[in-house]
C-alpha cells in the first residue's frame, strides 16, 4: 500500500500562539485614558510590580480567530460524527443547556458572591442536589468533586473518615479486574491498599473470591454497575450484604450511569457513596477538556463527613421564607475538595437536562441507550464481524459491550488498534480499546441514545467493510488512517520522551 | 519485531512468564506472546536486588503503550540482579524477550518449584486452547 498523498491540512504543522508571534503585532488598541495617568509604582506596592512584562503572545485578531478555527478543525468531536467510546457516554450535548447557561445571572455570577446576593444560584445547586438525591437512592448530596475521579476520592476520603470515626483503621480497598482504571489509582492516592477481585463466566464478580478476600481489614469495596463490559452484576444483593456484615461501605463509579437512571437506584442495591458523572449522564459537553462535575451521593451514615461548605436550604426567622446557605459547620466533615463551590455551568446544563427530560423522558434515555448498545452488539453479530470480533461475554448488555479482536489479530494479523485506526478514515471515532484489561484486543463500544438507527448500521457496515479489505489486504488497516490531520503517531515516544513544556 | 518462539530449553509459566535454570539460580523474563499482547513497551519497573519475590505473586511491572501490567513470579528466590539496560531500552523486552530483555536474576528458595512449570510443548498448547 502506498501511502497517500498528504492533505492540506497534514502538510500545514500545528502551531502554538506563542509561535506565530511577532513583537509589536495587537489584537486591540487601547484608547488615551481619560484620567490623568500615574506611574504603576503609586498604584500599586513595588514589591509585587513585575521588572519585565509577561512573555505574551503578541498577534494580530485575524490571526488569531484563524489560529483557533485551524485548532479546532484538527479536533474530531461529536458535533462532527458517531463518537462510541466507551464508560465515556458521549451523548448529544442539547443547545438548550447552552442558552440557559449563558444567561447572565448564571454566567457571570462572580465565585465569591455573598451567598446572600447569590440566592438563585444556590436554589439551583440546591434543587439539583434533591434531583441527584433521588435520581442515586440516597439522601445526600454535594457537588464539590469536579471529576469522576475526584469523586471517588471523595468516597475514599470519606470512607476513612467513616471508620475512624468508629475506632477503626482499615488498609484495603476491593475493585473488580473490569474496574476503571481510575478505581486502584485514587485507592493508592487515598493511602489503601488495592486487592483485586476475580471475574466469573458472565462477566459479573466472582463471589468465591470475593468471599475469601472480604475481611475486617477491607474498608470498601469499588463497584461500577453495569460494569465496563457493560454487564449488571446479578448477585449486587448478595455483594452489598457481604460488604455490610464485614464493617465495609460500597461504593458505586457511576460512569456507567446512563444505563440505569429511573430503572434501578445505587442506594436501593445497598451502596454507601454514588459519584455521578454530569459530564456523561447529563450531558454536560466533556472531551477536549471541557469542565466536568462528579457530584457524590451518600447514605446516612456517611452524611456527616461530607466535603464542607454543604448548599443548605434553612427556614428564614420571623416568617420571611426560606433562603439558600453556605453550611459550613460540619465539625466531622473531611474538608473542602476545591475552591469555591465547583463548575457552575455544569450544574445549571445538567439541571436544565433533568428538567427538560423529566423523570420519564430519563427513564426512556436509559432505555433507548440500553437498546441502542444491543442493536449495535447484534449488528455486529452477523457477517466477518461476527467471526473476528466476537463479543467477550455473550449476554444482552446494558449501555456498552465489549468485543474481542484475538481472532481477527489471529486470522487476518490486524490488531483491534489498526482496526481503531481506520475507523477514522471512515468518520467515526473509535471506541474504547485495550480495556477492559481482561478482554484481550478489546473494543468497547457504548453509542448512547442520542444516535439514529442509520448511524449505528453506518458503524457496523464501515466495521463489516474494513475487515473484507484486510481479508484482501490488510496493510491498508495498518497503514491508517489516512486523512486525519496527522497520521499514526509515536506512542513509544510520547509516553517515554514526552514534551511537556512550551519554551517561550 | 521478531516471529512468535517459545525456545525448547525454558520453563514456562501460565502467566506468560519464563525462566531459564541454572543450578540454584534462574534468570526471568516475560514470553513472546506476552510482550506482542502488550505491544510495545515504555517502561519497566524492576523490584530492588535483595527483594523476596513468590511464585505466582507479582515482582515488577511493565506499561506499554496500551496498559500498564504486573509480571507473575514463576518461581520464588531472591532478586540478585536486574536488568539495568531496560531502563534506557524497555523495547529490548520487545525485540528479544529471550534474551537481552531477560528482567531479572534470581537465586531460588526451592529449585523443586520448576517441577510446577510448563514445557515448551505444554505453553504452546495453552496458547493454543486459549
Amino acid at each position: 500500500m502506498k501511502p497517500a498523498a498528504e492533505t492540506p491540512m497534514q502538510r500545514d504543522r500545528a502551531v502554538t500562539i506563542y509561535e506565530k508571534s511577532k513583537p509589536g503585532r495587537r489584537a486591540a488598541v487601547l484608547p488615551e485614558a481619560g484620567v490623568p495617568e500615574r506611574p504603576l509604582g503609586e498604584l500599586i506596592p513595588p514589591k509585587l510590580l513585575r521588572e519585565e512584562p509577561p512573555r505574551l503572545p503578541e498577534v494580530a485578531e485575524p490571526e488569531i480567530v484563524r489560529h483557533y478555527n485551524r485548532l479546532s478543525r484538527r479536533n474530531f468531536d461529536l458535533d462532527t460524527g458517531f463518537y462510541p467510546l466507551g464508560s465515556c457516554t458521549m451523548k448529544h450535548n442539547p443547545r438548550l443547556n447552552e442558552r440557559v447557561a449563558a444567561l447572565p445571572g448564571h454566567a457571570r455570577l462572580h465565585p465569591a458572591q455573598d451567598p446572600r446576593r447569590a440566592q438563585g444560584a444556590l436554589e439551583l445547586m440546591w434543587l439539583l442536589q434533591q434531583s441527584l438525591a433521588e435520581i442515586c437512592g440516597l439522601p445526600q448530596v454535594s457537588l464539590q468533586p469536579s471529576a469522576g475521579s475526584h469523586g471517588e476520592l471523595a468516597g475514599l476520603l470519606l470512607t476513612r473518615a467513616y471508620h475512624a470515626d468508629r475506632g477503626e483503621q482499615r488498609t484495603k480497598v476491593l475493585a473488580p479486574d473490569t474496574a476503571h482504571g481510575t478505581n486502584p489509582a485514587s485507592v493508592a492516592m487515598a493511602g489503601y491498599e488495592v486487592v483485586k477481585v476475580a471475574t466469573n463466566e458472565r462477566g459479573g464478580v466472582e463471589m468465591d473470591d470475593l468471599r475469601a478476600k472480604v475481611s475486617d481489614e477491607v474498608a470498601c469495596l469499588m463497584l461500577t454497575n453495569p460494569n465496563t463490559l457493560g454487564l449488571f452484576d446479578e448477585n449486587i444483593a448478595e455483594i452489598a450484604s457481604l460488604i455490610h456484615a464485614a464493617g465495609g461501605t460500597l461504593y458505586y463509579d457511576g460512569a456507567n450511569l446512563n444505563a440505569v437512571i429511573g430503572h434501578s437506584r445505587p442506594g436501593d442495591m445497598g451502596f454507601d457513596i454514588v459519584h455521578v458523572n454530569l459530564h456523561k449522564s447529563f450531558s454536560q459537553p466533556h472531551g477536549g477538556g471541557g469542565p466536568g462535575a462528579g457530584p457524590i451521593a451518600v447514605s446516612e451514615r456517611i452524611e456527616p463527613f461530607l466535603p464542607r461548605p454543604q448548599v443548605v436550604k434553612r427556614e428564614g426567622a420571623n416568617g420571611s421564607g426560606p433562603f439558600y446557605d453556605l453550611d459550613h459547620d460540619r465539625p466531622k466533615s473531611i474538608g473542602r475538595l476545591r475552591g469555591f463551590q465547583g463548575n457552575f455551568g455544569v450544574f445549571v446544563r445538567s439541571y436544565a437536562y433533568i428538567l427538560s427530560l423529566g423523570a420519564d423522558g430519563l427513564a426512556e434515555a436509559s432505555e433507548t441507550a440500553v437498546l441502542n448498545a444491543n442493536y449495535l452488539k447484534a449488528r455486529l453479530a452477523d457477517g466477518r464481524a461476527g467471526k473476528r470480533l466476537p463479543v467477550a461475554f455473550d449476554r444482552h448488555c446494558m449501555h456498552e459491550f465489549v468485543l474481542s479482536g484475538k481472532p481477527m489479530k489471529r486470522e487476518l494479523g490486524l490488531a483491534t488498534l489498526d482496526l481503531a485506526k481506520r475507523l477514522l478514515d471512515f468518520g467515526f471515532h473509535p471506541p474504547t480499546i485495550y480495556f477492559p484489561l481482561l478482554v484481550e484486543e478489546a473494543l468497547m463500544i457504548e453509542p448512547t441514545e442520542t444516535e439514529t438507527k442509520e448511524s449505528l448500521d453506518a458503524f457496523a457496515d464501515a466495521v463489516e467493510e474494513i475487515l473484507a479489505e484486510a481479508e484482501r489486504d490488510p496493510e491498508v488497516a495498518k497503514q491508517a488512517p489516512y486523512t486525519t490531520p496527522v497520521r499514526r503517531l509515536d506512542e513509544v515516544k510520547a509516553a517515554r520522551r514526552p514534551v511537556v513544556r512550551q519554551p517561550l | 519485531m521478531p516471529d512468535a518462539s517459545y525456545p525448547e530449553e525454558l520453563l514456562y509459566h501460565a502467566e506468560h512468564d519464563w525462566a531459564r535454570i541454572e543450578g540454584e539460580q534462574a534468570t526471568l523474563g516475560i514470553t513472546w506472546y506476552a510482550q506482542d499482547s502488550l505491544g510495545e513497551v515504555v517502561f519497566y519497573d524492576p523490584p530492588e536486588v535483595g527483594a523476596a519475590i513468590v511464585k505466582d505473586s507479582a515482582y515488577a511491572e511493565i506499561e506499554s503503550v496500551k496498559a500498564a501490567s504486573e509480571v507473575i513470579a514463576p518461581l520464588s528466590g531472591e532478586t540478585i540482579e536486574v536488568n539495568e539496560a531496560l531502563a534506557d531500552a524497555p523495547e529490548r523486552i520487545n525485540e528479544d524477550p529471550y534474551g537481552e530483555g531477560w528482567l531479572v536474576k534470581v537465586k531460588l528458595d526451592d529449585p523443586a518449584e520448576a517441577e510446577a512449570l510448563l514445557a515448551a510443548v505444554d505453553y504452546r498448547k495453552l496458547l493454543e486452547g486459549d
